[in-house]
């Protein structure tokens, strides 16, 4: 299917310009056109999913809520199902049309394992409706909509939710292996003799816990934290702590407008228990500047790293869904869709440089679609940290890094800040891992209706070094 | 082997057993009626003379095993010796279970109440469906009666003094789970194991419940003094000893007869054979088939409404949605402000937690319940129900805008209290489905839902609403669209009447008592603080546009200083805690000797117009709707069996003496010479 798809200017250049994983994994193009285009506008982009158009016909999310120490009100079934239920509120159909639920989560809870499950049922979308939840870490939500997509193009479903969800708040701390082995004996001493025998071997280091949350941040395989991946790229592209701050500065800027503006409508006002609601991403920070981010101190590369809390993504729970629809879906229940899921691309490259996985994800969509930057109207790039981003787009402009990495002759260019993340992004919406992959695709389908433009990209790097990047087009 | 009753069906299987099936014809529940013990009988004597291995009752009914008695038999009752016949027959059939030569189990589930659990009593086992849908009882109490098929003393026996008395006086309904740990029955075990666990009971006993040794110690006679006397103690905080003679009786004979079972058991049934002949009794049990009435109202087989739109966030439309998904319903509720659906689900977030306890149940309740500031509810609502404040033009904005969003067949409710229907139908196409469910505050406490019925209401949105009502276990009483409906109507001249009588310088206490002393299960001073004075200023003068109440400026001023009683802390009493503070009464204060007569009267003579003006369509419907509505005294059977009780020509009498002292609001109503005429026709 990715061969029939891909446009290329020549076998050799297809050759040199796909990057090295991506190579590996699909490239066997041999079909060339001879049309080449620079600005293509007009021009509908291939559907990589095949035959059948894959539609968004809606979606919703919750506000972000900053993670403040202590579990946030919502558990991450709880989210999905609060967006969720104002979504299919609105719409003419019953919940059971739906024949699928796909979620991507991270870290679910121990009582919440396949929340994709737990969310179908609590909106009544009945027994019968099967669901499962996905896993790609920091692109889980991305890959829910993936799998969404793909089982509609191969005819297995007409109607899916998906999207992702994270209770960050709530990620599992866990007992370390002492207190587990310790607590194995406990259950097998009966008599009160071992029961005391028991107890004095127990130690103050069995009740220190594992931290799910921290451990998920980290590398397994090189033990990096998420952050000092971010300080490796960001020293490759010479990204300064001030380029950092000033870049998380315009973060927050850019989402206190959007709210101002009232630009957020996909978000669904959600209530708890005590009586609060929550209508916003309470992460931002109206008032950020330069000097305020100056004072905080480097977390990962102590003392003299340049990556701060301030201009990392914060540590959030929310939840993003959306309604995927085939054509046949849209007929059947007078469906208006508002865009169309053309492309998907997945990438791996070093997990100490995992922050450049966009760089390695939109490249080759670009590619067999023969775009440059320029054809895209706006990007939704994760931030995950500010320098991550920045050192993406610097790679963009990195003769040596494009011809070396992703084998560029010349590099592609420059993204311009009015077309990427113009609403703001994870430094002050809020990072909550599963979700933010579905999120950004939602968001950015927001923006091409509002800006009535036409395409866009969505794109995030992924903990243990992937990159994955959709491309939607308003229909 | 089988033979077939007309309400019994007896199978004896291979392994010996016999299975007493009991399945009620005519019925939907199972009740030991006259018929029934007649079969029981004959069966348990041929039991007796050819003794199966074992014998296991149970029961072909969905809802349950036995709801009990047949209480209907109990209001024929005309003298205390033919109850006493009655309950003695019933105790030697349970005897005659008891003492059965073979082990005998009870296979309980749904409904096991009153006789149906003293039948289980006289098993020698008891195993129940663990199912939340089982409810074990001994109600009789809130019959005005106590067990007499032998139920004391079994439930005494077998749970100890202090749980089975708990049980008992309480009336409770208890479910498996509490009904095991208490050891009222063996097991308590999903429903699929319950004929396994039959046949193995039967082969090997399980282990009996101890009963813990404080309790048998409370059943020493030397103890039993004591604890009576704290048990005395606690009845009496829910009932008077005049209204209520039941629980005291009860207390009494265990305390007299709990050393001798035998003795015990026949007092027991002497005692509830006098008891059934009170005047208590036999109105309780007449309201409790007024009950039954008032669900009957509504005979729509398959209407089944899924979804129910509820329209406006304060505390009124909150809590009758919080209600409703609590009961099973899908439920949007939409308000203006995110802060007032907030509130809506802290306030639904404390009602579930306090009625379904555990987190599955609670998350699904709240599931139910969603927040809906667009209305996207309204497209899929089965019915619609508008709870905004109470103002016509705004309402009929609303229903302008809702009606065309709503499904066809959708029934379009307000709960206004003060707005006629007809102001609000002519801006509906379909003004049929225009109908009135007046919910009372707080909605998980009333019983009582006015249907109200508009000029151009149909009998089908009637028959709906009553329905939908009745699905949510509320009561249904259909009233005609006049100022006030039925209970508000003839609450506030109650009300305003203590309010003047307040103004005359009576201690605020002393009116308070003389209506808790008549049996109301609060004051109205204290009542009136409760409900909120503005809103009692409000309902008053609505009202007396038509008709003369009389609106006392001491409510006016309290109003306008804003002391609006327990919601401000300050209204006629002082709240502290949410409790009002009552000075206590001087010592040599006397009360005037009208005091009661002038609340209660009013009352009455309010009730007797309800009825003239055709509120209601029946004397037994102002009853209901009065104590279900006001929680006015159970035990006197209401307004207008109370009259008929002190005698229609004295309380005539009454009205022009107290009309001829302070004023024409005490005028008898046109409506009690009918009553007059109508009581001589019968007579």
């Amino acid at each position: 299917m990715a061969g029939k798809n891909s446009i290329s200017d020549s076998e050799t250049e297809k050759q040199n310009m796909t990057s090295k994983k991506a190579t590996k994994k699909k490239t066997t193009a041999k079909k060339v056109t001879s049309k080449k285009t620079t600005t293509v506008k007009s021009r509908t982009s291939k559907n990589r999913y095949g035959r059948r158009a894959i539609y968004i016909v809606d979606g919703a999310r919750t506000p972000q809520l900053k993670a403040r120490g202590k579990q946030g009100p919502f558990s991450a079934a709880d989210l999905a199902v609060n967006c969720s239920r104002p979504l299919l509120a609105r719409q003419d159909f019953d919940p059971s049309a739906i024949d699928e639920v796909i979620m991507g989560c991270v870290m679910p809870s121990a009582d919440e394992a396949n929340v994709a499950r737990i969310l179908g049922l609590r909106l009544n979308c009945g027994v019968d409706v099967p669901a499962y939840t996905v896993q790609r870490n920091c692109a889980s939500g991305m890959q829910a909509l993936d799998n969404a997509a793909q089982s509609i193009a191969m005819r297995r479903s007409e109607l899916i939710l998906a999207g992702g969800v994270e209770s960050m708040s709530r990620a599992p701390v866990l007992l370390n292996g002492h207190m587990v082995n310790w607590l194995g004996d406990w259950m097998r001493a009966k008599t009160i003799t071992d029961k005391v025998k028991t107890m004095g071997k127990l130690r103050p280091r069995f009740f220190a816990p594992i931290i799910g949350l921290l451990r998920g941040l980290s590398d397994p395989v090189n033990g990096l934290s998420m952050g000092q991946t971010a300080e490796i790229i960001a020293d490759k592209f010479n990204i300064s702590r001030d380029m950092m701050d000033s870049y998380a500065v315009q973060s927050h800027q850019r989402l206190s407008a959007a709210q101002e503006n009232n630009h957020l409508t996909e978000i669904e006002t959600i209530y708890d228990t005590k009586g609060n609601f929550y209508d916003h991403d309470d992460g931002v920070r109206h008032d950020s500047d330069m000097q305020g981010l100056a004072k905080l101190k480097p977390v990962f590369d102590r003392p003299f790293g340049k990556v701060t809390a301030g201009n990392s993504a914060q540590i959030t729970d929310g939840a993003s869904v959306l309604l995927l629809a085939s054509e046949k879906a849209l007929k059947d229940h007078n469906l208006t869709p508002i865009a169309q899921l053309l492309d998907c691309e997945w990438a791996g490259l070093d997990p100490a440089q995992m922050g450049l996985g966009p760089v390695h994800a939109v490249t080759p969509i670009l590619q067999r679609n023969q775009y440059g930057l320029s054809d895209i109207d706006y990007f939704e790039i994760n931030e995950a940290f500010a320098g991550q981003v920045l050192a993406c787009l610097a790679a963009w402009q990195n003769e040596k890094y494009c011809k070396e990495e992703l084998n560029l002759d010349t590099p592609l260019g420059e993204i311009s800040m009015d077309k990427l993340n113009i609403d703001g992004g994870g430094v002050s919406i809020g990072h909550p891992v599963g979700a933010s992959g579905a999120r950004i695709v939602l968001h950015l389908m927001h923006i091409l209706q509002r800006t009535n433009s036409k395409r866009g990209i969505a794109s995030l790097c992924i903990g243990g070094g992937q990159g994955g990047a959709m491309m939607i087009e308003r229909v | 082997m089988s033979t077939t009753y007309k309400h019994w069906k007896i199978i004896t299987d291979d392994e010996n057993i016999t299975w007493l099936h009991f399945d009620k014809a005519d019925s939907s529940t199972n009740v030991l009626s006259h018929e029934v013990m007649d079969e029981l009988e004959t069966e348990l004597n041929n039991l007796n003379q050819k003794p199966p291995g074992a014998v296991v009752f149970l029961s072909d009914k969905k809802n349950g095993f036995i709801a009990g008695a047949d209480v209907n038999e109990f209001s024929q009752l005309e003298t205390e010796h033919v109850a006493l016949t009655l309950i003695q027959r019933g105790q030697h059939i349970m005897n005659m279970i008891e003492r059965l030569p073979c082990p005998t189990v009870a296979l309980i589930h749904g409904f096991c109440l009153g006789g149906g659990f003293e039948l289980a009593l006289a098993c020698r086992f008891r195993i129940a469906d663990n199912d939340p849908k089982t409810k074990i009882g001994l109600p009789e109490i809130k019959l005005g009666i106590h067990p007499g098929f032998g139920g004391a003393v079994r439930s005494i026996r077998t749970a100890g003094p202090i749980a089975a008395m708990n049980l008992m006086l309480t009336g409770r309904a208890i479910s498996a789970r509490a009904a095991k740990k208490m050891g009222l029955i063996h097991y308590a075990i999903p429903k699929r194991h319950l004929i396994a666990a039959a046949r193995s009971v039967i082969k090997k006993a399980p282990p009996a419940h101890k009963i813990v040794w404080w309790a048998r110690l409370a059943n020493h006679k030397l103890a039993r003094p004591w604890v009576k006397k704290i048990l005395i103690k606690q009845v009496a905080k829910k009932a008077h000893r005049a209204h209520y003679p039941a629980p005291y009786a009860l207390i009494d004979l265990w305390e007299c007869y709990a050393d001798d079972e035998q003795r015990f058991m026949e007092e027991e049934a002497i005692s509830v054979s006098q008891l059934m002949v009170t005047k208590t009794a036999q109105n309780l049990i007449r309201v409790f088939s007024l009950q039954e009435k008032m669900k009957n109202y509504s005979h729509l087989k398959d209407y089944q409404p899924k979804h129910i739109h509820v329209i406006g966030g304060g505390v009124m439309g909150g809590d009758i949605a919080a209600w409703c998904a609590l009961q099973g319903y899908s439920v949007t509720i939409q308000d203006r402000e995110h802060a007032t659906l907030a509130r809506v689900i802290k306030r639904a977030y404390k009602l579930y937690k306090k009625k379904l306890k555990k987190r599955l149940p609670i998350t699904e309740a709240l599931d139910r319940l969603v927040p809906d500031i667009n209305g996207n509810g309204l497209k899929q609502a089965d019915v619609v129900i508008e709870a905004i404040f109470e103002d016509a033009e705004v309402k009929r904005q609303l229903f302008k805008e809702v009606e065309p969003q709503v499904k066809a067949d959708c029934i379009i409710a307000t709960n206004t209290s003060s707005i006629p229907l007809e102001e609000l139908a002519p801006v509906l196409n379909d003004s049929s489905r225009l109908v009135g469910l007046h919910f009372f505050n707080p909605v998980a406490m009333m019983p009582l839902v006015e249907i109200v019925r508009g000029k151009t209401t149909s009998d089908e949105t009637m028959q709906r609403a009553a329905s939908v009502t009745k699905s949510i276990r509320r009561l249904p009483l259909p009233v005609s669209s006049s100022p006030g409906f039925l209970v508000n109507r003839i609450l506030m001249p109650y009300l305003m009447e203590a309010v003047v009588l307040a103004e005359e310088g009576v201690p605020l206490k002393a009116i308070d008592q003389a209506a808790t002393e008549f049996g109301m299960p609060m004051g109205p001073i204290e009542l009136a603080d409760t409900v909120g004075l503005d809103i009692c200023l409000k309902v008053a003068e609505n009202l007396s546009q038509t008709m003369d109440i009389g609106v006392p400026e001491r409510l006016r001023n309290l109003v306008n200083k804003k002391q609006l009683g327990k919601k401000t802390d300050q209204g006629f009493y002082v709240f502290k805690k949410g409790k009002p503070v009552k000075p206590a009464l001087a010592k040599d204060y006397t009360p005037p000797t009208d005091l009661a007569d002038r609340l209660i009267l009013r009352l009455v003579n309010e009730a007797v117009a309800c009825l003239r003006d055709g509120v209601v369509d029946s004397s037994d419907m102002i009853d209901a709707g009065v104590i279900f509505g006001t929680g006015f005294a159970p035990f006197r059977g209401g307004p207008m069996c109370y009259a008929n009780s002190r005698g229609i020509e004295q309380l005539i009498k009454l009205l022009e003496n107290l009309d001829s002292r302070y004023g024409n609001r005490f005028k008898p109503d046109d409506g009690w010479t009918e009553l007059i005429k109508e009581n001589a026709e019968s007579a």
